[in-house]
């Protein structure tokens, strides 16, 4: 097939810094959410090019566990937003210092 | 350069210009609808890599189910997009120095380490041969993750279940 390695990891570094970037720099948790499952995306990507490159199944083994995480990361993630934005009536974090006052 | 090498380098752009896409559009649904598309490329991907039923879950779980439900919510919210702003300047040079280090130094890494530039073999995992292998070696992780669902489940159920009015507790 004549791909290398190196290639796909670095595919997959730049998928998880794309995550990191949307994660950090927005201001929407939904975005943040979002960054998340980027930066899961990116790792899956790094264990099936591991997978390939060894050629063992316990690479292609991690993606199945990342994706049903991530679906469980994302129903509760989701819940929880639902409920900050009914409590709040915001999705910015900078509105949840309720503390403060 | 190989018909499998032009794949991987068009799946590649193709990943990283809908995520890029993705991550700076100011109206949620179009960040998600790039998003489902970066997610049909890392399909494509798995694909060619050999793993189709990986692939197959990519497009049903990832982009059919957990895209669709961030729709559902930006739906249901009515979200209005709040002024975005990029870090303050004396957080942003910091962190910008930080991140060039990283890129250069992993850059290098990648470059000099002789493994990197193994050609990787084609390879393609039977659905059946994959899942016999699951829940042969690690069916206690497939316990585990089934257990978790449940939980997700239960604590989704539970934070979702009444909207708290302002001021109650």
């Amino acid at each position: 097939m004549g791909i290398p390695f190196g290639y796909v990891l670095a595919l997959a570094g730049i998928v998880v810094a794309l995550g990191m970037i949307c994660a950090t720099a927005r201001r929407n948790l939904i975005m943040i959410l979002l960054g998340v499952e980027v930066m899961l995306n990116g790792a899956a990507i790094a264990f099936i090019a591991a997978a390939l490159r060894w050629q063992q199944l316990e690479g292609q083994a991690f993606v199945l566990f990342i994706i049903a995480i991530a679906a469980a990361e994302v129903s509760l993630g989701l819940a929880l937003i639902v409920y900050l934005y009914h409590r709040t009536g915001s999705l910015d974090p900078e509105h949840y210092n309720t503390l403060k006052q | 350069m190989t018909l499998h090498q032009i794949l991987f380098f068009a799946i590649a752009a193709l990943i990283l210009a809908s995520t890029g896409l993705a991550i700076t559009r100011r109206n949620l649904v179009h960040a998600v609808i790039y998003l489902i598309f970066g997610f049909f490329g890392s399909a494509f991907l798995f694909y060619l890599f050999g793993s189709p039923f990986l692939a197959a879950l990519m497009v049903i779980i990832y982009a059919g189910a957990i895209m669709i439900l961030f729709l559902f919510i930006i739906m249901m919210l009515r979200v209005e997009s709040p002024e975005e702003r990029l870090f303050p300047a004396r957080q942003l040079w910091p962190a910008a120095l930080l991140a060039a280090a990283y890129v250069v130094i992993g850059g290098l890494l990648l470059v000099n380490d002789p493994s990197s530039g193994i050609a990787l073999a084609a390879a393609l995992t039977e659905p059946a041969a994959f899942g016999t292998y699951i829940f042969q070696s690690s069916w206690l992780a497939v316990e585990i993750a089934s257990l978790l669902l449940l939980v997700a489940l239960i604590g989704a159920l539970l934070v979702g279940r009444r909207p708290v009015k302002e001021g109650e507790d």
